[in-house]
Formats: C-alpha cells, structure tokens, sequence
C-alpha cells in the first residue's frame, strides 16, 4: 500500500542517485562535492544522517495485513496501516503496560490499590506487564541483567560493525589493488583521502549504541512508557520519519514552482520578472506561522466536511503531512526562487549561453539544456540547509496546533503531549528527554553536514 | 528621499491587496462560510436554521463579491469581500467569530508583546554581538573552535527545550520566579526576566555564529590589514574598524524585524501566559477563530512590508555609498 509521501520519498531518493550519477561525470561539480566528501566533521554526520535515513526508509515501506477473509474468497484488509519498521520493532509495539513507567524500569511509575490474595488492600506500584518480566526477584535481579544484556548487545553491535568494516577494506583493497592487510593499516592509521577513520569511528559508536538498545528492549521499556503506556523508544523510532519527511520533501514539494519561477524571472527579466517578484515579496509578506496556520485550518475544515474520501486514518493523516510540506514550502520557497533567479541573471551572460541564443536555439531548449542543469546544485544546497530549520518548525508548530496530524508519531506531538509532564509528581521526564535527544541528533548531523556543504562551495573561501 | 519613501508606501498598496486576495481566497472560497459553520457547530447532526443564524451573527451570509439584490454602492459594499476585507485596510478589524472587538484587543494586548519582545531585541543583540566579538577576538585558538561548536550545538536545540527545561529549573526547582504569569506595571519585571533569558539563549546560536562571519568576513578585508600594519592594536582595528563595518548588515537585518516585535513571540509568551499579541493569536488557531486569524495576517503583513521599507532607508543611512533614487 502506496502512501503519497511514501511515493515521494522513494522518488526523491531515486532523484538522488540519478544526481550523485550526474556529479560522478560532471568534472566541476565533482570537485566541490569531493571536498565535502574529504570534510571529516561533514562525512561523520553523514553517517549519522544515513542512520536516520535507514531508520526512516525502514518506515516507509508501508502494507496492510489481510484481517479476514470473506466467504467469496475475498480478502479484507485491516485498517491498520504497517511499515517495515514496525515489524522489526513489533515486540516494542505490542508491548504496552498500563501508563508511565520509568525507563528500564520493572515496576510501574505510580501507585495503585492492589488487592492481596488474604483479600487486604495495599498502595503498592505493580509489576510492569512486558518490562523485566522475565526476571522471578526483580529488585535484586535487575541490575546485573540490565548489565549482561548490555555488554551482549555491545558486543554484537561490535560484531556487525568489525565484519561491515572488513568488507569496506575489502572493497578500498581492490580499488587501490593492493593486499587486503595492507588497506586496513591505511584505514586504521587514516592515511586515506577520505575520511574513513572517523566514519568508522562514528559507525562503530552508532553499532554499540543500536546493539545496546537492541538487547536491552528485548526484555525492557529501554526509554520507559508514556501516558497511555506506549513505549517511548518506539514512538521515537517511529518520528523519524516524520521529521525527515518534512525536512526533505517541503523544499521538493515547491521545487517546480520555485524553478519555473527562478528561471523564468532570471532568464526573461522585465514584465516576467516583476510579476515574480512581486508574487514572491507578496507570499514572504503573510507571517509564515499564520499562513500554515490558515491552511491548516482550511484544510480541517475540508477534511471533516469530506470524510469518504479517506480510507483509513493513516491516509488521512498522511495527506495532512503532504499538505502542511506544501505550505511549509509556501512559506519557505521564496530564498531559493531569489537564488534561482539571481544564478540565472549570471548564467545568461555566459557564453555558451549567448552561443546558444545566436544559434537560434529556442528559450525551452536552452533553459533545459544549458540553464536548469548548472543551477541544479544550488537547489540540493538549498535542501541540505533548510533540512534542519523545517525539523525544528514541525515541534513548533505541534505546539501551536497546527502541526502533523495528532495520530501519527511525531517529535513535535510527543513533546507537545508530554509538557506538563515535568509539573507531575513524581516528575516524568523521559517523553521529553527522548523526542528531544533524537531531534537534537538530526538537527545537529544536519547543521554540521551543511556546514560542511556551504564550505565546498563558497567561493570566497575557495583560496585558502 | 521623500519622493522614494512615498514611492515605496505605494508599492505597499498592491501587496497588500495580494496579501488580502490570498487570504480572502483561503479563508472564503476555498471554503465557503458553510464549511465554517459546519465546523464550529459541529459536523453531525447540524440543522440549516443553525447554520444560517451562526452566518447572519456574523455577517457571513452575505454574496462573496457582488450583491444584487441591494441597492446603489451597496452592490459593492454589502458583500463579505468589502465588510471582511477591504475595510482591514483602515484598520477596521471588526468582530471576532467568538463575538470580541478585535482592534480593541489588538490595542490592550501589544503592550505586554513590546515589554518581553523589546528587552529580548536590545539585550539579545547586545549579546550576541559581544559573543560574536569575542570569538573574533580570539580566532584560531581552541576558544575559537570549541565556542563556535557550542552555538552550533545551541541552535540545533528546539526552542521548546529552552522554555520547557528553564521553566523546570529556574521556575520548579529553583523557585526564583514564578512559573507563568503577567502583572502590569514594575511586578511584570518578576514576569519578564525569565522568558526574555530564554528569549536571548534561544536565538544565541544562529546569530552569534552569523555575527562571528560577518566579522570574519570583514577582519579579511585590505584596509584592516593596512590598520594593523600602521601599527593599531588588536582591539582597536576590531573595535573601530571592524565592528563599525561588519554592523552595517547587522543593523539593516535588524531594522527589517523591528516592526514584527509588536507581533510579540508565539511560543514565550504563549508557555509563560503572557497576554500579548503572540499568544493571543495562538489562542484564535486553537479556538479556530477565523476572523482573529484574518486580522492578524493582515497586522503581520503591514508590519513586515514597514519593515521592507526601514531596511531600505537604513542603508541610505548607514552606508553613504548607497544612493536610492
């Protein structure tokens, strides 16, 4: 089952690798992207962004299990909506407990009146359904299992990583056709070119962190439960692909309009290029939160006054996904049309350019041919850089109410949900502490990574 | 100057009228006033009779764009685009669907907006500037380094974790000031302190870090290399010369969001219970007010195209060399 921005995600990756195809035999574009390849804080959070992106692809690959058959033969579908990541992390799904429970914890986070067997009432807090089950004394056993689970899961997280990284040295020794021995010294000295070593390293911290995890959640809540006792490490897991989502697909979703417009104005200039301009001056004028809020609202409206056209929630609320990208992108198009625009203004002077026109080649002809392909990058620069900003923007606007529908799994709804939380006695704090950590993870993998690509093409810097 | 000042004002005029169209599309024909009543009624079990009088309340059940049935200019002026939008260009607001005077809460709320976001504006500047100036000061050195990774981890953190986690340690656990709340007069200062710190480490990040390369920027440039080379001292070429010329951006950046600070902060004041602008629009999308939304837009546009227009006059005022004709 083919959800919309599923769809888009998949052609956006697919745009990718047709690009990175394009760079690899495009001399001047290879040489500012292979200095972001040699950048080494700039390749470390590229690790970590491909982590995500694992994590968030693994979430796009949706389906529905058939829930009964009919007499006819035919096949109902549950209006449960699955990804790939949820069978993975089924056990986390299925087992919920009754409400918070702290992380790793065997007992719940709040006291409840259980009646005793001899038929006498006690205050006491129960032991957790899923969490530490399977330990018979769990005030004494815990610790030492915890620690057992975790120095397996270090372990094999080791494991995966030290065969992944043999095989990458197997590959770098043939490329570089010397022994195999030889090609891991290089490594492990870091006498590459690119930056493999702390690649490694960051992979390697990013193994034992998964394999930890891993283990410890076979048998525990690792980041506790929430309110209605859903586990929060799976709810975290699940928001990833929210927040990639919106911090890709926003710029892509405005891509045409922004390229029409940007070459247009640039290409044409006079009349065109005043309308654009004004049409972008008149949008950037609406304060952006307003506008997504006003759409938002529009499309609520839209929404319960249209129910049949939605077949189950999850379509429901991925299309208000795609919508709130297309007014995020709205509000945010306007930079990298002005962009556009000012490339196209300096690439219609260019030579081959007035070539082309004294050649009598079409305006068609040669925006596609000669202008579109050598702004390209700009566009992929635009998205690395405002990839962080729109991750940030979508707790926000959870916040203010308009934000990612309420039942799909969001950092921003988790945040927005567990607020209050820090006012309770005793204080919970974990919802918060995970939507946060994992968010504060993209983010800054996603700042320092465009850092890294702001650096290889700026000119100015180009000297030193 | 004058001619160019009056020139802009009416470049305004047809942005604004895009910036009215846009809304009046979104807000009216996108979905029609039904839609509206449907959706503040409740969408089952809603009778007509229910839906006409929530439209007549409310001046909704009037024709969009021309009224036949009426008589002279009222054709043209008893119709939901001229009661709803055009008389937003005098600034008459009108009523709120929830039944308030909308310009009169605009007037009493923009007081306790200015009191946090003026604060915020002029000590977080100072800040970040000093901050930035201090990095400068001392580039290339691990001070340098580690600092400019700290406002990179800074600006990657949420704003929301600011507010949540200093609301939590300064207002719970510290109690030093009161979590939420407003009091006028010098009481608002106890209010006041804990959401404008917020306010100013929030930003820190992004603009010290946009301070510190335009600093850098200009520390390149030839003529402080010829200030150092007559013999200036460190402070001095960065005080006297860099600083005044790197300000240049900083302060016509600054000018264009002078404006919007009567639009107060969505999220301070909104977390601290702050009655301002901010929150009070907050409240019209929760309450799904439509006609408070409106307003507001409008409000926003007018202060951010006055905003437009103070950048460009500051670059005349900063920069002799820009001439605007």
């Amino acid at each position: 089952m083919l959800l919309w921005t599923d769809a888009l995600l998949f052609l956006l990756i697919a745009g990718l690798v047709a690009f990175a195809w394009h760079v690899r035999r495009t001399p001047h574009l290879r040489e500012p992207w292979g200095r972001v390849a040699r950048s080494r804080t700039g390749m470390c959070a590229a690790v970590v962004l491909a982590a995500y992106a694992l994590v968030g692809v693994a979430d796009s690959l949706h389906f529905r299990l058939p829930a009964s058959q009919g007499p006819d033969g035919r096949v109902h579908w549950s209006a449960e909506v699955l990804s790939v990541l949820d069978l993975a992390l089924a056990r986390l799904r299925a087992g919920a407990e009754k409400t918070y429970s702290a992380p790793l914890a065997v007992r719940l986070h709040v006291r409840e009146t259980v009646e005793r067997p001899d038929g006498t009432r006690v205050r006491e807090r129960p032991r957790l359904r899923y969490g530490g089950a399977h330990l018979a004394d769990p005030d004494r056993e815990r610790w030492p299992d915890v620690a057992r689970r975790a120095l397996a899961g270090a372990a094999a997280g080791l494991a995966l990583w030290a065969g992944a990284a043999a095989a990458l040295a197997a590959a770098l020794a043939r490329r570089w056709g010397i022994a195999w021995r030889a090609a891991l010294a290089r490594l492990a000295a870091g006498r590459t070119e690119l930056p493999w070593r702390p690649m490694l390293a960051t992979a390697a911290a990013l193994a034992v962190a998964a394999g930890v995890t891993a283990w410890l959640a076979a048998g525990y809540h690792v980041l506790g439960t929430d309110k209605v006792g859903e586990d929060v490490l799976y709810q975290a897991l699940k928001s990833v692909r929210t927040g990639l989502v919106i911090g890709t697909l926003t710029t892509l979703l405005m891509l045409p309009f922004a390229l029409a417009m940007g070459l247009s104005a640039g290409y044409f200039g006079g009349r065109v290029d005043d309308l654009v301009q004004y049409l972008y001056t008149t949008l950037n004028s609406i304060p952006g939160v307003l506008l997504i809020a006003a759409g938002i609202l529009m499309l609520q409206v839209y929404m319960a006054s249209h129910p049949e056209l939605f077949e189950t929630t999850a379509a429901r609320a991925d299309l208000r996904l795609l919508f709130l990208c297309a007014v995020l992108g709205v509000t945010s198009w306007t930079g990298l049309c002005r962009m556009l625009r000012g490339e196209t203004l300096k690439l219609r002077e260019v030579e081959y350019v007035q070539a082309a026109v004294a050649l009598g080649t079409g305006h068609g002809a040669i925006l596609v041919r000669h202008v579109l392909p050598n702004v390209l990058h700009i566009v992929l620069i635009s998205v690395v850089l405002d990839f962080s900003a729109l991750v940030l923007a979508e707790a926000v606007l959870a916040y203010v109410g308009v934000g990612v529908d309420p039942t799909m799994t969001s950092w921003g709804n988790m945040i927005n949900s567990a607020r209050l939380e820090l006012a309770r006695e005793p204080v919970v704090w974990w919802t918060l502490a995970a939507a946060f950590v994992f968010m504060l993870g993209l983010v800054l993998a996603a700042n320092l990574f465009a850092d890294a690509v702001r650096e290889a093409f700026d000119p100015r810097r180009r000297v030193r | 100057m004058i001619a160019y000042i009056v020139r802009r004002v009416l470049y305004a005029i047809p942005i604004l009228i895009g910036v009215n169209l846009i809304t009046f599309a979104l807000f009216f024909v996108v979905n029609t006033p039904d839609d509206m009543a449907r959706m503040h009624l409740g969408v089952k079990r809603v009778t007509p009779e229910a839906i006409e009088r929530w439209k007549r309340e409310r001046g909704y059940d009037l024709p969009l764009f021309w009224n036949g049935a009426a008589e002279g200019a009222g054709k043209l002026t008893e119709t939901i685009f001229y009661r709803k939008s055009v008389r937003l260009f005098v600034f008459d607001f009108g009523r709120s669907d929830r039944g308030r005077d909308i310009g009169e809460d605009i007037r009493q709320r923009m007081w306790p907006s200015l009191a946090l976001a003026v604060p915020v504006f002029l000590a977080g500047l100072l800040t970040h500037v000093t901050v930035a100036l201090v990095l400068v000061l001392f580039r290339g050195s691990y001070l340098d380094a580690w600092g400019t990774v700290t406002l990179v981890v800074l600006m990657s953190i949420s704003a929301l974790f600011y507010i949540i986690a200093g609301q939590y340690l300064v207002g719970k656990l510290m109690h030093l000031v009161p979590i939420s709340g407003y009091a006028g007069g010098l009481d608002a200062v106890r209010f006041l302190a804990l959401p404008a710190a917020i306010g100013i480490l929030a930003n820190l990040g992004a603009n010290a870090r946009w301070y510190r390369t335009l600093f850098l920027e200009e520390a390149d440039k030839d003529y402080v290399r010829t200030a150092r080379a007559k013999g200036l001292g460190e402070l001095a070429v960065l005080f006297r010369h860099v600083l005044g010329n790197a300000m240049i951006p900083i302060l016509t950046g600054v000018v264009a969001v002078l404006p919007l600070l009567f639009m107060g902060s969505l999220l301070l004041e909104s977390f601290f219970a702050i009655p301002g602008l901010g929150s009070y629009t907050i409240d019209a999308i929760q309450a799904q007010d439509f006609a408070e939304v409106r307003a507001m837009v409008f409000l926003g546009s007018v202060l951010y195209i006055a905003g437009l227009l103070l950048t460009d006059i500051s670059y005349t005022l900063v920069d002799p060399r820009v001439r605007l004709g």
